[in-house]
């Protein structure tokens, strides 16, 4: 196995085009875990740690440009206010020590069902920045999970940062595992509204082959939001509509039965999760907060 | 003398004030603990030699196979591959083991676990040994599989160890049972006849593991001498040892074993893993030869709790009076004996609890099958039992209408009481006090998630930093439990300890040196172990020799039994020393003082010799001059028998010990999440010598209750027999932020048969803080929750 080691952005990608089947190594919290427990025996990594830019994010009017090597703790420490559910997302990361290290490009090259950085990235809105030598192209995040582990990149590229809507409303992400912490998520759900364009989006994640949308849900929400004139009012919202929205939530999971949990328990639980969550971002929107922001 | 306190861990002990050199009844601080936090403690798997190799196992990928062929050719092609050897190529014994040698070192022609090594290679890199290990062509014809109790006893059930001949195989029904244990008393179909009240219910129990952070690990250095110096984490050396010469084919002093440091243990040390192997390695390769397990192999490489199948009957007055227990209880010990005879005799002597019971209709057994093999782990029988037990209590409780510790406290046994299998129990058992003292504790706040008036604290609450509820649908639930467990070896086992102490001047000053071959596991045997030697012998200075073969045996550090076995094997042996020190004292000074010659022994304290009036007549220094004394001594437990084996009627036990739990939860009922909020305990220990680490005993108990409570399990898939969660990712065991308050009550009743009066502790706190948390998750949702552990989807679908 030979190490690569590029010391800028261009030098990794002739290195990542001359070597299409390199690894990416950024923390390390799942590339080594892989090599350690003999899962994967890469031709070539490609450590990207000493590409400085890439731990660097950019805060434009509408988006944040993430960097692909952006440790989630810095996500948690430094941009709760423009990103808040990848914030918590980031929160429910393995250890401290893990999110230390684990970026959410890293997340997103792994492309697990159960990562926990999806769900948030669906919700807000996001676009995964690839490049290679043959240029660079901005890929919809609902585009980039082709299937477990399986993403849209091409052999030659690499992620090179994340461009994320910043938020315009709340945000918030819920995840269910069988311990208190640092624990690998049985289901995860992640809900953002966006008052600026009166529409809401959602993130499952472990409850399908790859992270998905719960499209029904947010169309019907956006809907029923939309009629009752509630992004105006701030009233309160009618228990059938959130459980209805929880239905068509759960109704989205394809789940299997694992080892972690039962397919059942994971459409269930990720109803109650959509409900909650749904509940908390109303009314912190109804108190403020997110026509606030929409103001500003 | 009763003494007792309420005693939590110290938060402003330091070095400098933690009496390090505590004496019997101080709180001392263990000597490594800071270099364990500091990750500065050389642990074995840290042990690393010049020229060393390293060893890897090659594993069955099946649970029941024939092995039709090995081929090891390519393997040994691989450049840097310096052996590979097969069952073919042990030199003499090819089985061990701890009771019944049944376990194959490597499988010959057929394999009955998954995991079962197979073959072993060194090579002079890790990864080199892993890819040799891979390119072994192992052709296996896969077998039927015996799984459970049903396909172990059905007619045409394969057999998983033909033409046994071990002392249990003539009393069993099947022989893929290894062991059965009734224990009769009394007469319970005339006891059903009078109950008013009868409670029938079958509970499981999971597989849980031991789950050490240190993996299996180990260093064997071939000698000149033709034997081999084996450096190794483990719980008992010379158990290993015994095993080990038969295998290797040398005479037993030529197998030399020295501890090295051992990161947890939990009774997962008791077997070997991969001791014989490395030695086997060292001796065909006449090299050093490491071998380390990794986490996933760590799960392979150990024995685990017996998971249960229990079914139990209690029947009862309108009063509230326990009329009868009829239980069975059917553990699945896996493809081989390992310590299931052991653990099925204490399933069935504790299998109804702390109670007072005339009537006891009882049987236990334990299953060969072909799921991992089981053994022993902290609690050792007594856990599973317990779980079942206690559930029973709080069934039988509810029927009656009454309060289920009252239930408890007028059926509690108390000193003076008869056990089930005829034994009385004759030192304290302070049962429904140990209640009453749980009970009493104020309880923890509620709703603290919000007493901030800030955001919701969401580590407070059910799902933690997940963020899965504010609040919503969260119930309390309070629980309580109690349990029995023995302590040391039973049946009649020989059970000793050895101690050599060497007392000497050294730079003006008394030393004393305790060699012990005691296992220091984490129990605490560091600080206790000079302690004794301290108090005993009334020196400053203490130096615990490294634990090796070169003193006696010191038997297992396992049954809560070390700080009873060893420390009294050290206050024996020091005894003996003291009387060697006034012997030469009153030889050289005894003129000079009418004490050396008074009826009255004087003591040592402070490195003088001292009347029973306080009048100091000598000095140690002086006495001992150039003269050292080194003594070596036994020390055995009083004598136990073995259970009748129709009747379960004997003297099996050396000494009981007693803990209650109090648990507190709060259950988010519509995700089935648990949050234990308070864990309190109350525990009898006799005496407690360093009070920091009984309770920290009790703490760490407590908390593998709790995981096994709601969420330690290893899962084996029922159709492959496989181990399905091999990683920390998936074997989820409690993290801080899963660990509750933990208040500890600490009784001090003396059993005047223990050195000291003291009680093991490390176990019984293991046994009631499971059914206690389950207790409070049923006060909590209204279910039943017949098996433990408790998974969300349980608390949803109601099972």
């Amino acid at each position: 196995m030979d190490f690569l080691r590029p010391a800028g952005w261009e030098e990794a990608l002739a290195a990542k085009a001359e070597h299409p089947t390199a690894v990416p190594i950024a923390g390390g919290t799942d590339v080594m875990v892989e090599i350690n427990f003999d899962h994967r025996r890469p031709e070539y990594l490609l450590d990207l740690t000493r590409v400085a830019e890439l731990a660097e994010w950019e805060v434009t009017d509408r988006t944040v440009r993430l960097g692909a090597g952006v440790p989630y703790t810095r996500i948690i420490e430094e941009l709760r206010a423009e990103l808040p559910g990848l914030a918590l997302a980031a929160h429910t990361v393995g250890s401290p020590q893990i999110r230390n290290r684990g970026t959410v490009g890293g997340n997103l090259g792994a492309a697990s069902p159960a990562g926990d950085a999806h769900p948030a990235l669906l919700a807000a809105g996001a676009e995964v920045e690839a490049a290679s030598v043959r240029g660079t192209r901005l890929i919809p995040v609902e585009e980039f999970f082709t299937g477990v582990k399986r993403h849209a990149l091409a052999p030659d590229e690499l992620i090179r940062a994340v461009h994320i809507r910043k938020a315009d409303g709340p945000q918030q992400f819920s995840k269910v595992g069988t311990r208190n912490a640092m624990v690998i998520a049985v289901c995860a759900f992640a809900v953002a509204l966006h008052p600026r364009t009166r529409t809401v989006r959602t993130g499952i994640g472990s409850a399908a082959p790859t992270p998905v949308r719960a499209r029904e849900a947010e169309e019907f929400l956006g809907g029923a939001l939309e009629e009752g004139g509630f992004w105006d009012s701030g009233a309160p919202l009618a228990p059938s509509v959130a459980r209805r929205f929880a239905e068509l939530c759960a109704g989205a999971c394809r789940p299997i039965d694992d080892v972690r949990g039962t397919a059942a328990y994971r459409r269930h639980a990720v109803g109650v999760m959509a409900r909650r969550t749904l509940g908390w971002t109303w009314e912190a929107y109804r108190e403020g907060d997110g026509r606030t922001a929409q103001c500003a | 003398m009763a003494a007792d306190r309420t005693t939590s861990a110290p938060t402003t002990l330091t070095q400098a004030t933690g009496a390090a050199r505590g004496t019997v009844g101080e709180s001392t601080l263990r000597p490594d603990g800071t270099l364990k936090v500091t990750g500065e403690f050389a642990y074995s798997s840290d042990l690393w030699h010049e020229d060393m190799l390293w060893g890897f196992t090659l594993r069955s990928p099946h649970a029941h196979a024939a092995i039709r062929s090995i081929d090891t050719g390519e393997a040994l092609a691989l450049p840097g591959v310096y052996a590979v050897m097969t069952h073919a190529d042990l030199p003499a014994e090819t089985h061990y083991g701890l009771e019944i040698r049944d376990q194959p070192v490597l499988a010959k022609d057929r394999v009955r676990y998954h995991g079962e090594p197979v073959a072993i290679v060194a090579a002079d890199h890790p990864e080199t040994a892993r890819r040799a290990a891979a390119r072994i062509a192992v052709e296996y014809e896969e077998l039927p599989l015996v799984v459970d109790e049903a396909t172990a006893t059905a007619p045409d059930a394969p057999l998983l160890h033909p033409g046994r001949r071990d002392h249990h195989a003539a009393h069993v029904p099947h022989p893929n049972i290894v062991h059965r244990q009734p224990v009769r008393r009394g007469d319970v179909a005339a006891a059903r006849a009078r109950a008013d009240v009868v409670v029938r219910r079958d509970y499981e129990v999971g597989m849980q593991d031991q789950a050490f952070l240190g993996p299996e690990s180990g260093l064997a250095v071939p000698a000149e001498d033709g034997g081999v110096d084996l450096y190794i984490a483990t719980q008992w050396l010379h158990v290993d040892r015994d095993q080990l010469a038969p295998v290797l084919g040398l005479p037993a002093d030529k197998v030399r074993l020295t501890l090295s440091g051992v990161g947890g243990a939990f009774g997962a040390r008791e077997d070997m893993s991969m001791q014989a192997h490395a030695c086997l390695l060292a001796l065909r390769t006449g090299r050093p030869v490491k071998i380390v397990y990794n986490r996933y192999e760590s799960f392979f490489g150990h024995v685990h709790r017996h998971p249960a199948k229990l079914t139990y009957e209690h029947g009862a007055t309108r009063d509230g009076t326990l009329l009868y227990v009829q239980c069975r209880i059917v553990l699945d010990g896996g493809a081989y004996a390992s310590s299931s005879p052991a653990v099925v005799g204490n399933a069935a002597s504790l299998s109804i609890g702390p109670y007072v019971v005339e009537n006891v209709d009882a049987e236990a057994i334990a299953l060969y099958s072909n799921n991992p093999p089981c053994g022993a782990m902290r609690g050792f029988g007594a856990v599973q039992a317990c779980f079942a037990y206690e559930a029973q209590m709080d069934a039988v409780a509810a029927e009656l209408g009454l309060d289920p510790v009252e239930f408890r406290q007028r059926n509690a046994m108390s000193q003076g009481a008869t056990m089930p299998t005829g034994q009385l129990v004759d030192s304290p058992a302070p049962v429904a006090e140990l209640l009453r003292r749980v009970k009493a504790l104020p309880m923890p706040p509620e709703r603290v998630w919000e007493a901030a008036g800030g955001p919701v604290d969401v580590r407070a609450l059910p799902g933690g930093l997940s963020n899965t509820t504010h609040g919503e649908s969260v119930v309390r639930g309070v629980g309580y439990a109690v349990g029995i467990k023995n302590v040391g070896f039973s049946e009649g086992f020989d059970d000793y300890s050895t101690a050599r102490i060497r007392l000497e001047v050294i730079g003006g000053e008394p030393v004393a040196l305790v060699h012990t071959a005691m296992a220091e596991v984490g129990q605490g045997g560091v600080t206790v172990h000079a302690q004794i030697a301290r108090t005993e012998l009334g020196v400053d200075r203490v130096t615990l020799h490294p634990a090796d073969t070169r003193v006696g045996s010191a038997g297992s550090t396992s049954a809560s039994r070390q700080t009873y076995m060893t420390g009294g094997a050290i206050k024996h042996t020091c005894k003996a020393v003291r009387e060697e020190v006034l012997r030469r004292g009153r030889e050289r000074f005894g003129a000079s003082h009418p004490a050396w010659a008074a009826a009255e022994a004087p003591r040592l304290a402070d490195g003088k010799v001292v009347t029973e009036g306080g009048e100091v007549i000598g000095d140690l220094a002086e006495i001992l001059g150039d003269g050292a004394i080194e003594l070596e001594r036994e020390f055995r437990h009083r004598p136990t028998e073995p259970f009748d084996p129709r009747t379960g009627q004997g003297f099996g036990h050396v000494q009981y010990s007693f803990c209650a739990h109090r648990a507190v939860v709060e259950v988010d009922t519509e995700l089935g999440l648990v949050k234990v909020v308070e864990l309190a305990a109350a525990q009898d220990v006799g005496k407690a010598l360093n009070p920091l680490s009984v309770v920290g005993q009790i703490h760490g108990g407590s908390a593998q209750g709790l995981g096994l409570a709601v969420m330690e399990e290893i899962v084996v898939s029922p159709d492959g027999a496989r181990v399905r969660n091999p990683s920390f990712t998936d074997y989820l065991i409690p993290t801080i932020l899963d660990t509750p308050a933990m208040p500890v009550e600490v009784l001090e009743l003396a059993d005047d048969n223990a050195p000291y009066g003291l009680r093991g502790v490390g176990e019984a706190p293991t046994l009631s803080s499971t059914p206690a948390v389950v207790a409070a998750i049923r006060a909590a949702t209204g279910l039943s929750l017949k098996r433990v552990p408790v998974r969300p989807e349980h608390l949803i679908d109601g099972r």
